[in-house]
């Protein structure tokens, strides 16, 4: 080696460097800047993270459906948004029901279950089908065709709802109950929240498990590794990818339920933000990969929520949170800088790229 | 046999000599109109257009407008000067992009003569000089922003006129009402970047501060962003006693939640503008809503209630959003100068000048019609509205009348 180690560093090398160190230099600059001034007690920062994580869990869940379709198809299912909003937007109707027959404030529980194994049966029916209509057929073309084929498939999914439900909004009754708040010391956190983080704390345990000791699991990662020898093997290779858009359908429909507990507003147009947004944190944490995807979200999520308050209040910025996804984005390209393949994510080698 | 037929031609000759020499007093019409005069034949209808939303999120705001048009026309028994009337209705989807296709398409068709549109402000930058260009008159039952009708205002074309109260006025009426009547001395703003809204916290915001108040924040949100926590944890931080936000739905119903479920906001005034004026919003708000404030034009009186009844029939349910009136008072403000200005000939064809047209609406003056009496100023400002401040109710729609 008689070269030393400058010598192989690229004009590319540097520019990408200094945009690192530059996000690094605002973010560390700004937050000591915003501490220093204690403009924000501790409380205000607890309120943003909780918010942050009820929101990331959310995300997560979302980013589930495409990592692991990712994961087993080398293939993103832009249509996932709309496997999302499917349920959630069905699973209304029935909450406004129920909301008639007394339901939701007696038994609010009862009213998020029946809500969500709604939400879940017509996800996952609605990523069956994509699969099915959408995907197979075309499954041994060129991989730029089922990118094409999803953003179509999202457009006629979201107009398909427009025609049945209505372009105007609809909303959750909140029970009373998921409105209250439990005090602590000095914060508080809505029964709503703790109630979304645990639920996706708990849902993304299920789905590792699920993929990492159940039998379909361990075909799944065979199917992930190598399509050919797994079928030599005898794994019957389309009930797996089946299985997995169901998984995927499964978990947006929880995340659609979760997502209402905080945001109880739908319309046929609400999944486009949260899908987008869950991709980003599957990237962020590596797509591919099911922790990759909970540490995204969840990254993404207080980012977003406390990211424009840290970083650039203290700078004396107006308006910072017009810049939340600007912050969101900044700090992907910086962890995509240092890590290309995400957090969690494992080297892309030859055969899989 | 011969004799005969050649008596019947001479007389004929001399007849059709005679009328010859009359013709002069029945001159051919013809156009002295600076930029050209639309012509229809005895059976064609006269054509107007509306581009306003009708597809879309927003689409109530448009189709609402629609209706109101469609009133007017209707009232008229679909009849002018003796024509169809003929509305040719594009989408102008509320963005520049669609307001820029929809303009293009409406300006290639010489047979309109006026435009009922546009709904949004955004729009108007894009599809108004459009149909300026092609000497359309113009008028506006939504469009908001100040600078459409200021003088000398590089935004202020030709042919451009509005029902719709400009933006000034509104938020004028906003900060008077919250130092006047909810005596408040600290305010907070939150736009979602659109035209409307930006301007309208501006001028609220001026307006205020002459009044004597402060201003703690002047904060955004994204039009579709539903997380409005850490926005609103940054507003208490400033301790406001009133949040003005007018903006949008669905934002807006999130921005109600939410702020009730910050630490100190939870008994801050809050207030929004004609947009969260919308059965939707005391849908998607829920019990939250109670005690919520928007401003808005005034309706009332015997006209309003009657038309209010013909809308009921039309559409089925209550107005689903405010412009309706403005729409009708820009339609039939746009027919009354077409018959003022026309020339008809005995045929029935029937000539518009269209520069005629456009001083004709630009001098309308004392016009009576559902959102007042309303003269339009040499710009095409031409509403004349009294502004109130509606209060919700949780569970009940249309709000009730607070202020004044």
């Amino acid at each position: 080696m008689r070269k030393s180690w400058w010598h192989k560093v690229t004009i590319t090398d540097i520019i990408v460097w200094a945009i690192g160190i530059a996000i690094a230099v605002v973010v560390v600059y700004g937050s000591i800047m915003t501490l220093a001034s204690g403009k924000y007690t501790l409380a205000n920062w607890i309120d943003l993270a909780i918010r942050g994580l009820a929101q990331g869990a959310v995300y997560a869940l979302i980013a589930m459906g495409y990592t692991l379709v990712y994961g087993v198809l080398k293939m993103i299912n832009f249509a996932h948004s709309e496997v999302f909003t499917g349920g959630v937007f069905t699973a209304v109707f029935l909450a406004q029901w129920l909301a008639t027959i007394g339901i939701v404030n007696s038994n609010p529980f009862l009213y998020w279950i029946l809500c969500g194994i709604l939400a879940m049966i017509i996800s996952t029916g609605i990523a069956i089908l994509l699969e099915r209509v959408a995907y197979r057929p075309l499954r041994g073309a060129p991989r730029l065709v089922p990118l094409i084929t999803a953003i179509g498939a999202s457009f006629f999914l979201q107009y398909t709802y427009r025609g049945f439900y209505g372009s105007g909004i609809q909303a959750y009754p909140m029970p009373e109950l998921f409105q209250q708040s439990i005090e602590f010391n000095n914060f508080k956190i809505y029964v709503s929240q703790l109630v979304v983080i645990i639920s996706g704390f708990l849902m993304m345990l299920v789905l590792f498990s699920i993929v990492q000791y159940t039998r379909i699991g361990k075909a799944m990662r065979a199917v992930s590794e190598d399509k050919e020898v797994s079928a030599l093997m005898g794994i019957d290779v389309d009930r797996v990818i089946v299985f997995t858009f169901a998984l995927g359908g499964a978990s947006a429909g929880v995340a659609g339920i979760l997502y209402v507990m905080l945001f109880p507003i739908v319309n046929f147009f609400m999944g486009f933000i949260p899908g987008l947004k869950a991709f980003t944190a599957a990237v962020l944490g590596g797509i591919g990969s099911v922790p990759g995807a909970f540490l995204g979200g969840t990254l993404l999520g207080l980012l977003e929520s406390i990211g424009p308050t840290l970083f650039l209040d203290g700078m004396g910025i107006p308006a910072p949170y017009q810049l939340k996804d600007a912050i969101a984005f900044a700090i992907l390209v910086f962890i995509l800088i240092f890590r290309p393949t995400g957090i969690m994510g494992e080297k892309l080698t030859q055969a899989k790229a | 046999m011969a004799k005969k037929l050649f008596v019947v031609l001479s007389v004929l000759i001399v007849v059709s000599m005679a009328l010859a020499a009359c013709a002069p007093t029945k001159k051919a019409f013809e156009c002295t109109d600076p930029i050209g005069c639309v012509t229809y034949g005895p059976q064609d209808p006269i054509h107007l257009a509306a581009a306003l939303v009708i597809a879309g999120p927003n689409e109530t705001l448009g189709l609402d407008s629609l209706y109101g048009v469609e009133i007017a026309v209707a009232d008229k028994g679909g009849k002018l000067l003796d024509h169809d009337i003929k509305i040719t209705s594009e989408d102008t989807g509320c963005s520049a992009e669609t307001g820029q296709a929809a303009g293009t398409k409406l300006a290639a068709d010489t047979t309109i003569v006026g435009v009922i549109g546009t709904s949004c402000s955004s729009e108007a930058r894009v599809a108004v000089p459009l149909f300026s260009k092609a000497g359309f008159s113009v008028v506006s039952p939504s469009n908001t922003a100040p600078d459409l009708t200021e003088a000398g205002n590089a935004n202020n074309y030709p042919g451009y006129l509005r029902t719709a109260h400009n933006d000034e006025i509104q938020g004028a009426a906003a900060a008077k009402f919250a130092v006047e009547k909810l005596g408040v001395k600290k305010a907070a703003t939150i736009h979602d970047g659109s035209l409307y809204a930006d301007k309208l916290q501006q001028v609220f915001a001026e307006e205020f501060k002459k009044l004597g108040g402060e201003i703690t924040a002047q904060e955004a949100v994204a039009p579709d962003q539903t997380d409005m926590g850490p926005v609103l944890t940054r507003i208490a931080s400033g301790a406001p006693e009133l949040i003005y936000f007018p903006i949008f739905l669905p934002a807006g119903a999130f921005v109600i939640q939410q702020a009730k479920q910050t630490s100190g906001l939870e008994s801050t005034y809050l207030m929004g503008a004609d947009g969260l004026f919308s059965p939707d919003v005391a849908e998607g708000a829920g019990d939250a809503v109670e005690g919520f404030f928007v401003s808005s034009p005034f309706l009332e009186g015997a006209d309003y209630d009657a038309f209010k009844e013909k809308y009921k029939t039309k559409v089925g349910k209550e107005p689903i959003s405010i412009f309706h009136a403005h729409a009708y008072d820009a339609a039939n403000m746009i027919m009354a100068c077409i018959e003022k200005v026309a020339t008809k000939e005995d045929d029935g064809t029937v000539h518009v000048g269209r520069q005629a047209l456009r001083d004709c609406l630009y001098a309308t003056k004392d016009f009576k019609g559902l959102t007042g009496v309303l003269t339009c100023t040499a710009t095409g400002d031409c509403a004349n509205p009294t502004i109130a401040v509606y209060q919700y109710k949780a569970g009940e729609y249309p709000p009730t009348k607070f202020w004044p």
